[in-house]
Protein backbone atom coordinates (compact mmCIF):
# COMPACT_ATOMS: atom_id res chain seq x y z
CA UNK A 1 0.00 0.00 0.00
CA UNK A 2 1.16 3.32 -1.27
CA UNK A 3 0.88 6.60 1.19
CA UNK A 4 -1.51 8.35 -0.85
CA UNK A 5 -3.85 4.89 -0.70
CA UNK A 6 -3.60 4.51 2.99
CA UNK A 7 -4.15 8.36 3.38
CA UNK A 8 -7.26 8.53 0.93
CA UNK A 9 -8.51 4.81 3.04
CA UNK A 10 -8.02 6.85 6.06
CA UNK A 11 -10.21 9.61 4.95
CA UNK A 12 -13.17 7.45 3.98
CA UNK A 13 -12.88 5.62 6.89
CA UNK A 14 -12.87 8.53 9.24
CA UNK A 15 -15.81 10.35 7.12
CA UNK A 16 -17.42 7.07 7.65
CA UNK A 17 -17.13 7.02 11.26
CA UNK A 18 -18.02 10.38 11.62
CA UNK A 19 -21.48 9.69 9.74
CA UNK A 20 -22.40 7.26 11.56
CA UNK A 21 -21.35 7.73 14.82
CA UNK A 22 -21.82 11.29 15.47
CA UNK A 23 -25.69 11.64 15.36
CA UNK A 24 -25.28 8.91 18.63
CA UNK A 25 -23.71 12.05 19.94
CA UNK A 26 -25.18 15.27 18.63
CA UNK A 27 -28.33 15.80 17.87
CA UNK A 28 -29.35 18.26 14.67
CA UNK A 29 -31.65 20.20 15.40
CA UNK A 30 -32.90 21.23 11.94
CA UNK A 31 -34.70 24.34 12.75
CA UNK A 32 -32.52 26.12 15.65
CA UNK A 33 -31.92 29.56 15.04
CA UNK A 34 -29.57 31.43 17.29
CA UNK A 35 -29.08 34.48 16.14
CA UNK A 36 -26.43 35.86 18.93
CA UNK A 37 -24.26 33.27 17.35
CA UNK A 38 -24.85 33.85 13.86
CA UNK A 39 -21.74 34.44 11.04
CA UNK A 40 -19.17 33.43 13.92
CA UNK A 41 -15.50 32.92 13.17
CA UNK A 42 -13.77 29.31 13.68
CA UNK A 43 -13.21 28.61 17.08
CA UNK A 44 -13.04 26.25 19.96
CA UNK A 45 -16.56 25.98 20.64
CA UNK A 46 -17.20 25.80 16.88
CA UNK A 47 -14.52 24.52 15.17
CA UNK A 48 -15.84 25.60 11.82
CA UNK A 49 -17.79 28.51 12.76
CA UNK A 50 -21.57 29.18 12.60
CA UNK A 51 -23.72 30.08 9.75
CA UNK A 52 -26.32 32.95 9.15
CA UNK A 53 -28.59 31.93 11.43
CA UNK A 54 -26.08 31.01 14.24
CA UNK A 55 -25.82 26.95 13.58
CA UNK A 56 -22.84 24.78 13.73
CA UNK A 57 -21.26 24.58 10.80
CA UNK A 58 -19.37 21.63 11.53
CA UNK A 59 -22.66 19.34 13.13
CA UNK A 60 -24.34 20.52 10.07
CA UNK A 61 -21.82 19.20 7.50
CA UNK A 62 -21.30 16.05 9.44
CA UNK A 63 -25.26 15.92 9.21
CA UNK A 64 -25.49 16.95 5.38
CA UNK A 65 -22.82 14.54 4.34
CA UNK A 66 -24.86 11.98 5.83
CA UNK A 67 -27.60 12.95 3.58
CA UNK A 68 -25.36 13.27 0.40
CA UNK A 69 -24.03 10.10 1.01
CA UNK A 70 -27.29 8.70 1.03
CA UNK A 71 -28.78 10.45 -1.49
CA UNK A 72 -25.74 9.15 -3.62
CA UNK A 73 -25.92 5.72 -2.93
CA UNK A 74 -29.35 5.51 -3.43
CA UNK A 75 -28.78 7.20 -6.85
CA UNK A 76 -26.30 5.14 -8.05
CA UNK A 77 -27.65 1.76 -6.70
CA UNK A 78 -30.63 3.05 -8.86
CA UNK A 79 -28.92 3.87 -12.08
CA UNK A 80 -26.02 0.90 -12.06
CA UNK A 81 -29.37 -1.23 -11.58
CA UNK A 82 -31.10 0.59 -14.88
CA UNK A 83 -27.91 0.26 -16.53
CA UNK A 84 -27.04 -3.11 -16.21
CA UNK A 85 -30.16 -4.47 -17.16
CA UNK A 86 -30.26 -2.09 -20.08
CA UNK A 87 -26.26 -3.30 -21.00
CA UNK A 88 -27.05 -6.90 -20.45
CA UNK A 89 -30.46 -6.98 -22.38
CA UNK A 90 -28.71 -5.33 -25.35
CA UNK A 91 -25.61 -7.18 -25.38
CA UNK A 92 -27.45 -10.61 -25.03
CA UNK A 93 -30.10 -10.49 -27.29
CA UNK A 94 -28.11 -8.27 -29.76
CA UNK A 95 -29.30 -7.74 -32.95
CA UNK A 96 -32.27 -5.05 -33.23
CA UNK A 97 -32.86 -5.34 -29.37
CA UNK A 98 -28.96 -3.83 -29.11
CA UNK A 99 -29.53 -1.41 -31.34
CA UNK A 100 -32.61 0.21 -30.29
CA UNK A 101 -31.32 0.00 -26.72
CA UNK A 102 -27.35 1.60 -27.55
CA UNK A 103 -29.64 4.66 -29.87
CA UNK A 104 -31.14 5.02 -26.44
CA UNK A 105 -28.34 5.28 -24.98
CA UNK A 106 -27.51 8.22 -27.44
CA UNK A 107 -30.13 9.53 -27.33
CA UNK A 108 -30.08 10.14 -23.58
CA UNK A 109 -26.25 10.94 -23.54
CA UNK A 110 -26.68 14.30 -25.99
CA UNK A 111 -29.05 16.02 -23.70
CA UNK A 112 -26.36 17.18 -21.07
CA UNK A 113 -26.88 15.67 -17.74
CA UNK A 114 -27.37 18.21 -15.23
CA UNK A 115 -29.54 20.32 -17.68
CA UNK A 116 -31.92 17.32 -17.86
CA UNK A 117 -31.24 16.96 -13.93
CA UNK A 118 -32.44 20.43 -13.89
CA UNK A 119 -35.45 19.65 -16.31
CA UNK A 120 -36.63 16.81 -14.13
CA UNK A 121 -36.77 18.47 -11.07
CA UNK A 122 -38.41 21.58 -12.29
CA UNK A 123 -41.30 19.69 -13.21
CA UNK A 124 -41.43 16.89 -10.13
CA UNK A 125 -40.82 19.52 -7.26
CA UNK A 126 -37.33 19.83 -5.87
CA UNK A 127 -37.62 16.81 -3.55
CA UNK A 128 -35.24 13.73 -2.60
CA UNK A 129 -37.35 11.45 -4.62
CA UNK A 130 -36.56 13.91 -7.52
CA UNK A 131 -33.36 14.38 -7.44
CA UNK A 132 -32.37 10.58 -7.43
CA UNK A 133 -34.54 10.04 -10.38
CA UNK A 134 -33.11 12.84 -12.05
CA UNK A 135 -29.77 11.37 -11.38
CA UNK A 136 -30.55 7.71 -11.82
CA UNK A 137 -32.12 8.96 -15.23
CA UNK A 138 -29.25 10.39 -16.80
CA UNK A 139 -26.46 8.42 -15.54
CA UNK A 140 -27.65 5.02 -16.12
CA UNK A 141 -26.37 4.79 -19.45
CA UNK A 142 -22.71 4.49 -18.64
CA UNK A 143 -23.05 1.34 -16.58
CA UNK A 144 -25.10 0.33 -19.88
CA UNK A 145 -22.34 0.73 -22.23
CA UNK A 146 -19.67 -0.52 -20.03
CA UNK A 147 -21.76 -3.73 -19.19
CA UNK A 148 -22.48 -3.97 -22.89
CA UNK A 149 -18.70 -3.89 -24.09
CA UNK A 150 -18.26 -6.64 -21.29
CA UNK A 151 -20.77 -8.83 -21.91
CA UNK A 152 -19.73 -8.50 -25.73
CA UNK A 153 -16.08 -9.87 -25.30
CA UNK A 154 -17.70 -12.49 -23.12
CA UNK A 155 -19.84 -13.63 -25.88
CA UNK A 156 -17.17 -14.63 -27.58
CA UNK A 157 -15.47 -16.87 -24.36
CA UNK A 158 -15.16 -20.31 -25.48
CA UNK A 159 -17.40 -21.44 -21.81
CA UNK A 160 -20.19 -19.14 -23.10
CA UNK A 161 -20.17 -21.15 -26.20
CA UNK A 162 -19.83 -24.38 -24.38
CA UNK A 163 -22.99 -23.68 -22.15
CA UNK A 164 -24.87 -22.72 -24.83
CA UNK A 165 -24.03 -25.94 -27.06
CA UNK A 166 -24.66 -27.78 -23.78
CA UNK A 167 -28.09 -26.53 -24.12
CA UNK A 168 -28.15 -23.60 -21.40
CA UNK A 169 -31.06 -21.15 -21.79
CA UNK A 170 -30.36 -17.77 -21.92
CA UNK A 171 -31.25 -16.84 -19.11
CA UNK A 172 -29.29 -19.26 -17.35
CA UNK A 173 -26.29 -18.13 -19.64
CA UNK A 174 -26.74 -14.43 -18.25
CA UNK A 175 -27.25 -15.49 -14.60
CA UNK A 176 -24.62 -18.54 -14.21
CA UNK A 177 -21.99 -16.98 -16.55
CA UNK A 178 -22.63 -13.61 -17.79
CA UNK A 179 -23.28 -11.83 -14.40
CA UNK A 180 -20.55 -13.33 -12.10
CA UNK A 181 -17.88 -11.89 -14.32
CA UNK A 182 -19.89 -8.48 -14.63
CA UNK A 183 -20.15 -8.04 -10.68
CA UNK A 184 -16.47 -6.79 -10.53
CA UNK A 185 -16.93 -3.99 -13.38
CA UNK A 186 -20.72 -3.61 -11.87
CA UNK A 187 -19.12 -2.57 -8.75
CA UNK A 188 -15.89 -0.60 -9.89
CA UNK A 189 -19.03 1.51 -11.60
CA UNK A 190 -21.28 2.10 -8.54
CA UNK A 191 -18.00 3.01 -6.85
CA UNK A 192 -17.39 5.59 -9.05
CA UNK A 193 -20.83 6.62 -9.91
CA UNK A 194 -21.32 7.50 -5.71
CA UNK A 195 -19.25 10.68 -6.03
CA UNK A 196 -20.66 11.84 -9.21
CA UNK A 197 -24.67 11.15 -7.82
CA UNK A 198 -23.30 13.33 -4.78
CA UNK A 199 -22.00 16.06 -6.76
CA UNK A 200 -25.51 16.35 -8.52
CA UNK A 201 -27.18 16.69 -5.71
CA UNK A 202 -25.14 19.36 -4.41
CA UNK A 203 -25.26 21.20 -7.21
CA UNK A 204 -29.26 20.79 -7.76
CA UNK A 205 -29.14 21.96 -3.98
CA UNK A 206 -27.28 24.47 -4.75
CA UNK A 207 -28.81 25.65 -7.76
CA UNK A 208 -32.30 25.79 -5.41
CA UNK A 209 -33.93 22.81 -7.36
CA UNK A 210 -32.95 19.76 -4.66
CA UNK A 211 -33.50 19.00 -1.35
CA UNK A 212 -35.86 21.09 1.07
CA UNK A 213 -34.20 24.37 1.84
CA UNK A 214 -33.90 23.94 5.69
CA UNK A 215 -32.45 20.47 5.61
CA UNK A 216 -29.02 20.46 5.99
CA UNK A 217 -27.09 18.94 2.98
CA UNK A 218 -23.89 19.59 1.20
CA UNK A 219 -25.58 21.38 -1.58
CA UNK A 220 -28.21 23.22 0.71
CA UNK A 221 -25.25 24.29 2.46
CA UNK A 222 -23.02 25.65 0.25
CA UNK A 223 -26.03 27.88 -1.24
CA UNK A 224 -26.82 28.98 2.09
CA UNK A 225 -23.11 30.24 2.68
CA UNK A 226 -23.41 31.79 -0.70
CA UNK A 227 -25.45 34.48 1.06
CA UNK A 228 -23.12 35.65 3.76
CA UNK A 229 -20.04 35.18 1.71
CA UNK A 230 -19.94 38.72 0.30
CA UNK A 231 -20.31 39.35 4.44
CA UNK A 232 -16.90 38.10 4.69
CA UNK A 233 -18.10 34.66 6.00
CA UNK A 234 -15.94 32.27 3.88
CA UNK A 235 -16.19 29.27 6.58
CA UNK A 236 -20.13 28.31 6.27
CA UNK A 237 -19.57 27.55 2.31
CA UNK A 238 -15.41 26.38 2.36
CA UNK A 239 -15.81 23.28 4.81
CA UNK A 240 -19.26 21.75 2.94
CA UNK A 241 -17.28 22.09 -0.01
CA UNK A 242 -14.27 20.18 1.48
CA UNK A 243 -16.60 17.09 2.73
CA UNK A 244 -17.62 16.65 -1.27
CA UNK A 245 -14.05 17.44 -2.37
CA UNK A 246 -12.43 14.90 0.21
CA UNK A 247 -14.62 11.54 -0.42
CA UNK A 248 -14.55 12.36 -3.98
CA UNK A 249 -10.59 12.82 -4.21
CA UNK A 250 -9.90 9.74 -1.82
CA UNK A 251 -12.19 7.17 -4.27
CA UNK A 252 -10.85 8.26 -7.23
CA UNK A 253 -7.21 7.84 -5.97
CA UNK A 254 -8.71 4.65 -4.21
CA UNK A 255 -10.06 3.03 -7.83
CA UNK A 256 -6.64 4.65 -9.68
CA UNK A 257 -4.39 2.20 -7.38
CA UNK A 258 -6.57 -0.44 -8.19
CA UNK A 259 -6.90 -0.07 -11.62
CA UNK A 260 -2.83 0.06 -12.14
CA UNK A 261 -2.95 -3.23 -9.97
CA UNK A 262 -5.42 -4.73 -12.15
CA UNK A 263 -3.15 -3.54 -15.37
CA UNK A 264 0.11 -3.35 -14.04
CA UNK A 265 1.46 -3.21 -17.89
CA UNK A 266 -0.07 0.52 -17.86
CA UNK A 267 1.79 1.35 -15.03
CA UNK A 268 4.86 -0.45 -16.25
CA UNK A 269 4.21 1.59 -19.60
CA UNK A 270 4.19 5.04 -17.78
CA UNK A 271 7.20 4.47 -15.91
CA UNK A 272 9.52 3.42 -18.52
CA UNK B 1 -11.57 13.32 -48.43
CA UNK B 2 -14.21 15.89 -48.77
CA UNK B 3 -16.27 13.61 -50.18
CA UNK B 4 -15.75 11.53 -46.68
CA UNK B 5 -16.51 13.94 -44.76
CA UNK B 6 -19.59 15.00 -46.78
CA UNK B 7 -21.21 11.66 -46.28
CA UNK B 8 -20.19 11.46 -42.34
CA UNK B 9 -22.00 15.32 -41.67
CA UNK B 10 -24.72 14.40 -43.71
CA UNK B 11 -25.40 10.97 -42.07
CA UNK B 12 -25.24 12.46 -38.79
CA UNK B 13 -27.36 15.49 -39.71
CA UNK B 14 -29.97 12.89 -40.72
CA UNK B 15 -29.65 10.95 -37.68
CA UNK B 16 -30.11 14.56 -35.62
CA UNK B 17 -33.74 14.59 -36.75
CA UNK B 18 -35.23 11.79 -35.05
CA UNK B 19 -33.16 12.47 -31.99
CA UNK B 20 -34.30 15.96 -31.57
CA UNK B 21 -38.06 14.70 -32.05
CA UNK B 22 -37.42 12.31 -29.30
CA UNK B 23 -35.90 14.44 -27.17
CA UNK B 24 -38.89 16.85 -27.49
CA UNK B 25 -41.27 13.52 -27.00
CA UNK B 26 -39.72 13.12 -23.97
CA UNK B 27 -39.69 16.75 -22.71
CA UNK B 28 -43.27 16.98 -23.69
CA UNK B 29 -44.01 13.27 -22.09
CA UNK B 30 -42.55 14.65 -18.46
CA UNK B 31 -43.98 17.80 -18.39
CA UNK B 32 -47.45 15.97 -19.01
CA UNK B 33 -46.17 13.49 -16.49
CA UNK B 34 -45.62 16.31 -13.95
CA UNK B 35 -47.53 17.69 -11.01
CA UNK B 36 -47.42 21.00 -11.85
CA UNK B 37 -50.63 23.33 -13.25
CA UNK B 38 -49.22 25.58 -15.35
CA UNK B 39 -52.67 27.85 -15.25
CA UNK B 40 -52.31 27.96 -11.22
CA UNK B 41 -48.38 28.74 -12.04
CA UNK B 42 -49.15 31.01 -14.10
CA UNK B 43 -51.80 32.79 -12.01
CA UNK B 44 -49.71 32.47 -8.45
CA UNK B 45 -51.61 33.59 -5.29
CA UNK B 46 -54.73 34.89 -8.02
CA UNK B 47 -55.23 31.43 -8.57
CA UNK B 48 -57.45 31.63 -5.21
CA UNK B 49 -59.77 34.34 -6.18
CA UNK B 50 -60.00 34.03 -10.28
CA UNK B 51 -63.35 32.71 -10.90
CA UNK B 52 -63.42 28.91 -12.80
CA UNK B 53 -64.46 30.30 -15.87
CA UNK B 54 -61.45 32.27 -16.82
CA UNK B 55 -59.27 29.96 -15.37
CA UNK B 56 -60.97 27.87 -17.95
CA UNK B 57 -60.78 30.33 -20.43
CA UNK B 58 -56.69 30.77 -20.15
CA UNK B 59 -56.65 26.69 -20.33
CA UNK B 60 -58.74 26.84 -23.85
CA UNK B 61 -56.54 29.66 -24.72
CA UNK B 62 -53.59 27.65 -23.90
CA UNK B 63 -55.11 24.57 -25.74
CA UNK B 64 -54.82 22.33 -22.32
CA UNK B 65 -58.52 21.44 -22.67
CA UNK B 66 -57.40 19.85 -26.08
CA UNK B 67 -56.19 15.67 -26.18
CA UNK B 68 -52.57 15.12 -25.15
CA UNK B 69 -51.28 14.17 -28.55
CA UNK B 70 -53.20 17.17 -30.47
CA UNK B 71 -51.11 19.65 -27.77
CA UNK B 72 -48.02 17.89 -28.89
CA UNK B 73 -49.09 18.43 -32.34
CA UNK B 74 -49.52 21.70 -32.20
CA UNK B 75 -46.50 22.47 -29.95
CA UNK B 76 -43.80 20.66 -32.33
CA UNK B 77 -45.68 22.39 -35.34
CA UNK B 78 -45.12 25.52 -33.45
CA UNK B 79 -41.33 24.69 -32.72
CA UNK B 80 -40.72 23.50 -36.60
CA UNK B 81 -42.23 27.04 -37.77
CA UNK B 82 -39.58 29.01 -35.60
CA UNK B 83 -42.09 29.50 -32.83
CA UNK B 84 -41.04 28.33 -29.32
CA UNK B 85 -44.02 29.91 -27.62
CA UNK B 86 -43.58 32.15 -24.31
CA UNK B 87 -42.06 32.05 -21.54
CA UNK B 88 -44.26 31.95 -18.37
CA UNK B 89 -41.78 33.57 -15.93
CA UNK B 90 -40.13 35.87 -17.96
CA UNK B 91 -43.49 37.14 -19.78
CA UNK B 92 -41.66 37.59 -22.91
CA UNK B 93 -41.22 35.35 -25.84
CA UNK B 94 -38.65 32.95 -25.76
CA UNK B 95 -37.22 33.29 -28.73
CA UNK B 96 -35.83 37.25 -27.67
CA UNK B 97 -35.35 35.66 -24.22
CA UNK B 98 -33.08 33.39 -26.10
CA UNK B 99 -31.47 36.14 -28.42
CA UNK B 100 -30.97 38.49 -26.17
CA UNK B 101 -28.90 36.16 -23.85
CA UNK B 102 -27.13 33.95 -26.27
CA UNK B 103 -24.64 36.21 -26.92
CA UNK B 104 -23.47 36.50 -23.29
CA UNK B 105 -22.95 32.92 -23.40
CA UNK B 106 -21.14 32.34 -25.92
CA UNK B 107 -18.83 35.15 -24.98
CA UNK B 108 -18.01 33.68 -22.12
CA UNK B 109 -17.95 30.40 -23.25
CA UNK B 110 -15.65 31.08 -26.32
CA UNK B 111 -13.41 33.00 -23.90
CA UNK B 112 -13.08 30.12 -21.47
CA UNK B 113 -12.48 27.59 -24.19
CA UNK B 114 -8.93 29.60 -25.58
CA UNK B 115 -8.13 30.22 -22.21
CA UNK B 116 -8.56 26.81 -21.46
CA UNK B 117 -6.83 25.09 -24.23
CA UNK B 118 -3.91 27.53 -23.82
CA UNK B 119 -3.23 27.37 -20.29
CA UNK B 120 -3.68 23.38 -20.47
CA UNK B 121 -1.70 22.34 -22.97
CA UNK B 122 1.13 25.07 -21.59
CA UNK B 123 0.84 23.26 -18.24
CA UNK B 124 0.37 20.24 -19.23
CA UNK B 125 3.63 20.41 -21.34
CA UNK B 126 5.65 21.72 -18.45
CA UNK B 127 4.59 18.82 -16.39
CA UNK B 128 5.39 16.34 -18.98
CA UNK B 129 8.44 17.74 -19.46
CA UNK B 130 9.75 17.68 -15.73
CA UNK B 131 7.96 14.56 -15.05
CA UNK B 132 7.97 13.38 -11.35
CA UNK B 133 9.55 16.35 -10.37
CA UNK B 134 7.90 18.51 -7.39
CA UNK B 135 6.57 20.69 -10.02
CA UNK B 136 4.77 17.69 -11.84
CA UNK B 137 3.38 16.19 -8.23
CA UNK B 138 1.98 20.19 -7.88
CA UNK B 139 0.52 20.41 -11.13
CA UNK B 140 -1.01 16.81 -11.42
CA UNK B 141 -2.00 16.94 -7.33
CA UNK B 142 -4.03 19.99 -8.51
CA UNK B 143 -5.66 19.22 -11.44
CA UNK B 144 -7.06 15.80 -9.74
CA UNK B 145 -8.07 17.54 -6.68
CA UNK B 146 -9.76 20.31 -9.14
CA UNK B 147 -11.92 17.46 -10.83
CA UNK B 148 -13.29 16.85 -7.81
CA UNK B 149 -14.38 19.89 -6.87
CA UNK B 150 -17.53 21.20 -7.63
CA UNK B 151 -17.15 24.51 -9.92
CA UNK B 152 -19.88 26.12 -7.65
CA UNK B 153 -17.76 25.94 -4.42
CA UNK B 154 -14.38 27.00 -6.72
CA UNK B 155 -16.07 29.92 -7.93
CA UNK B 156 -17.34 30.76 -4.31
CA UNK B 157 -14.02 30.49 -2.96
CA UNK B 158 -12.77 32.62 -5.68
CA UNK B 159 -15.50 35.51 -5.20
CA UNK B 160 -14.38 35.37 -1.72
CA UNK B 161 -10.48 36.20 -2.17
CA UNK B 162 -10.65 38.54 -5.68
CA UNK B 163 -13.77 39.93 -4.51
CA UNK B 164 -14.72 40.24 -1.38
CA UNK B 165 -10.53 40.02 0.27
CA UNK B 166 -8.30 41.63 -2.37
CA UNK B 167 -11.34 43.99 -4.24
CA UNK B 168 -9.87 43.47 -7.28
CA UNK B 169 -12.89 42.58 -9.86
CA UNK B 170 -16.23 42.40 -9.05
CA UNK B 171 -18.22 39.48 -7.36
CA UNK B 172 -20.70 38.85 -10.24
CA UNK B 173 -23.25 40.28 -12.83
CA UNK B 174 -22.54 42.21 -16.41
CA UNK B 175 -22.02 45.74 -15.89
CA UNK B 176 -21.41 48.00 -12.51
CA UNK B 177 -24.87 48.14 -10.92
CA UNK B 178 -25.00 51.97 -11.18
CA UNK B 179 -23.99 51.66 -15.11
CA UNK B 180 -26.83 53.03 -17.52
CA UNK B 181 -24.88 52.06 -20.64
CA UNK B 182 -22.96 49.15 -21.91
CA UNK B 183 -19.26 49.72 -21.95
CA UNK B 184 -16.46 47.41 -22.69
CA UNK B 185 -14.15 47.78 -19.93
CA UNK B 186 -16.77 47.24 -17.37
CA UNK B 187 -18.12 44.25 -19.14
CA UNK B 188 -14.03 42.90 -19.47
CA UNK B 189 -14.13 43.44 -15.85
CA UNK B 190 -17.05 41.29 -14.73
CA UNK B 191 -16.06 38.88 -17.32
CA UNK B 192 -12.98 37.66 -15.66
CA UNK B 193 -14.03 35.85 -12.66
CA UNK B 194 -16.78 34.05 -14.48
CA UNK B 195 -14.65 33.30 -17.66
CA UNK B 196 -11.80 32.25 -15.60
CA UNK B 197 -13.28 29.86 -13.31
CA UNK B 198 -15.09 28.38 -16.50
CA UNK B 199 -11.73 27.92 -17.95
CA UNK B 200 -10.25 26.49 -14.93
CA UNK B 201 -12.75 24.12 -13.72
CA UNK B 202 -12.71 22.42 -17.32
CA UNK B 203 -8.87 22.69 -17.33
CA UNK B 204 -7.91 19.43 -15.78
CA UNK B 205 -8.95 16.59 -17.66
CA UNK B 206 -7.42 18.20 -20.89
CA UNK B 207 -4.46 18.67 -18.51
CA UNK B 208 -3.53 15.46 -17.54
CA UNK B 209 -4.49 14.65 -20.93
CA UNK B 210 -1.23 16.15 -23.00
CA UNK B 211 0.79 15.28 -19.88
CA UNK B 212 0.05 11.52 -20.09
CA UNK B 213 -0.48 11.57 -24.30
CA UNK B 214 3.20 13.70 -23.97
CA UNK B 215 4.90 11.47 -21.70
CA UNK B 216 3.88 8.26 -23.66
CA UNK B 217 5.06 10.00 -27.14
CA UNK B 218 8.18 11.52 -25.95
CA UNK B 219 8.96 7.46 -25.81
CA UNK B 220 8.49 7.20 -29.66
CA UNK B 221 11.42 7.00 -32.11
CA UNK B 222 11.08 10.33 -33.91
CA UNK B 223 11.09 11.90 -30.66
CA UNK B 224 14.40 10.44 -29.71
CA UNK B 225 15.55 11.33 -33.35
CA UNK B 226 14.98 14.83 -33.62
CA UNK B 227 17.13 14.37 -30.23
CA UNK B 228 19.69 12.78 -31.95
CA UNK B 229 19.66 15.51 -34.62
CA UNK B 230 20.22 17.88 -31.78
CA UNK B 231 17.32 19.90 -32.28
CA UNK B 232 16.52 22.20 -28.90
CA UNK B 233 14.49 20.89 -26.46
CA UNK B 234 11.81 23.31 -26.75
CA UNK B 235 11.72 22.46 -30.58
CA UNK B 236 11.56 18.79 -29.55
CA UNK B 237 8.45 19.10 -27.36
CA UNK B 238 6.82 21.38 -29.08
CA UNK B 239 7.31 20.65 -32.82
CA UNK B 240 7.49 16.91 -32.77
CA UNK B 241 6.35 15.78 -29.97
CA UNK B 242 3.09 18.22 -28.70
CA UNK B 243 1.93 17.83 -32.08
CA UNK B 244 1.55 14.42 -32.40
CA UNK B 245 0.23 13.57 -28.91
CA UNK B 246 -2.66 16.35 -29.70
CA UNK B 247 -4.16 14.40 -32.58
CA UNK B 248 -7.03 12.42 -30.47
CA UNK B 249 -7.60 15.16 -28.19
CA UNK B 250 -9.49 16.90 -31.02
CA UNK B 251 -12.11 14.30 -30.29
CA UNK B 252 -12.14 14.57 -27.44
CA UNK B 253 -12.96 18.30 -26.94
CA UNK B 254 -16.53 17.67 -29.29
CA UNK B 255 -17.23 14.71 -26.80
CA UNK B 256 -16.85 17.60 -23.45
CA UNK B 257 -19.70 20.06 -24.70
CA UNK B 258 -22.22 18.86 -22.40
CA UNK B 259 -19.70 19.27 -19.23
CA UNK B 260 -18.85 22.55 -20.65
CA UNK B 261 -23.12 22.86 -20.70
CA UNK B 262 -22.77 21.85 -17.42
CA UNK B 263 -20.18 24.09 -16.29
CA UNK B 264 -21.69 27.08 -17.65
CA UNK B 265 -25.11 26.87 -16.16
CA UNK B 266 -23.00 26.56 -12.68
CA UNK B 267 -20.82 29.18 -13.50
CA UNK B 268 -23.25 32.12 -15.02
CA UNK B 269 -25.84 31.15 -12.01
CA UNK B 270 -22.60 31.52 -9.24
CA UNK B 271 -21.65 35.19 -11.46
CA UNK B 272 -25.02 36.21 -12.01
CA UNK B 273 -23.88 36.12 -15.53
CA UNK B 274 -26.82 36.61 -17.98
CA UNK B 275 -26.44 33.96 -20.41
CA UNK B 276 -28.66 31.44 -21.69
CA UNK B 277 -27.23 28.69 -19.11
CA UNK B 278 -28.43 30.97 -16.23
CA UNK B 279 -31.83 31.54 -17.70
CA UNK B 280 -32.20 27.66 -17.45
CA UNK B 281 -32.29 27.77 -13.74
CA UNK B 282 -34.29 30.42 -13.60
CA UNK B 283 -36.92 28.98 -15.57
CA UNK B 284 -36.48 25.81 -13.72
CA UNK B 285 -37.16 27.64 -10.58
CA UNK B 286 -40.33 28.68 -11.78
CA UNK B 287 -41.12 25.39 -13.70
CA UNK B 288 -41.23 27.33 -17.30
CA UNK B 289 -41.66 24.66 -19.43
CA UNK B 290 -41.74 26.76 -23.16
CA UNK B 291 -37.95 28.17 -22.13
CA UNK B 292 -36.30 25.48 -20.02
CA UNK B 293 -37.82 23.13 -22.85
CA UNK B 294 -36.16 25.44 -26.00
CA UNK B 295 -32.93 25.38 -23.64
CA UNK B 296 -32.92 21.93 -23.56
CA UNK B 297 -33.21 21.59 -27.23
CA UNK B 298 -30.72 24.08 -27.63
CA UNK B 299 -27.84 22.55 -25.06
CA UNK B 300 -28.65 19.21 -27.56
CA UNK B 301 -28.11 20.65 -30.74
CA UNK B 302 -24.63 22.06 -29.32
CA UNK B 303 -23.87 18.79 -27.97
CA UNK B 304 -24.63 16.78 -31.64
CA UNK B 305 -23.23 19.52 -33.66
CA UNK B 306 -20.00 19.19 -30.98
CA UNK B 307 -19.45 15.63 -31.72
CA UNK B 308 -19.99 16.35 -35.81
CA UNK B 309 -17.31 19.25 -35.16
CA UNK B 310 -14.93 16.86 -33.56
CA UNK B 311 -14.73 14.10 -36.06
CA UNK B 312 -14.67 16.32 -39.09
CA UNK B 313 -11.53 17.55 -37.34
CA UNK B 314 -10.70 14.64 -36.64
CA UNK B 315 -10.87 13.46 -40.34
CA UNK B 316 -9.00 16.09 -41.25
CA UNK B 317 -6.20 16.13 -38.95
CA UNK B 318 -5.75 12.10 -39.12
CA UNK B 319 -4.98 10.98 -42.58
CA UNK B 320 -4.96 7.43 -41.48
CA UNK B 321 -8.77 7.96 -40.82
CA UNK B 322 -8.85 9.17 -44.14
CA UNK B 323 -7.44 6.41 -45.55
CA UNK B 324 -9.16 3.77 -44.14
CA UNK B 325 -12.08 5.54 -44.06
CA UNK B 326 -13.03 5.45 -40.36
CA UNK B 327 -15.48 7.46 -40.38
Amino acid sequence: MRTSERIAAGVLVALALAVLLVPLVAQLDQQLVDLRAANQGPSLAHPFGTDEVGRDVLLRVVYGLRVSLLIGLVAALVSVTVGTVAGLTAGALGGAADRVIMRVVDGFNSVPHLLFGIFIVALFSPSATAVVASVGLTHWTTAARIVRSEVLTLRARPFVDAAISGGSSRLRVVRRHFLPHLLPHIALASVLMVPHAIWHETALSFLGLGLPPHLASLGNMINDGARSLLAGNWWASLFPGLFILLPTLAISVLVQHWRDRANPRRRSELQL
Amino acid sequence: MTRALARMAVWRLVFTVPLLFAVTLGMFALAKASPFDPVRQYLGDRAVVTSPEVVAQIRENWGLDRPVAEQYLTWLGNLVQGDLGDSRSMHRPVAEVIGERIGWTLLAVSCALVLMLLVSLAVGALAAWRRDSWLDRLISGTAYANEAAPVFWVALIVIWVFAVQLRWLPPGGLTDPAATTLEAGDVLRHMILPVAVLAFSQSSWLLLFVRESLIATLREDFVLGARARGLRERTVIVRHALRSALLPFITLLGARIPELVTGAILVESVFSWPGVASASVQAALAADFPLLAALTLLATLAVVLGNLLADSAYVIADPRVRVLGVS
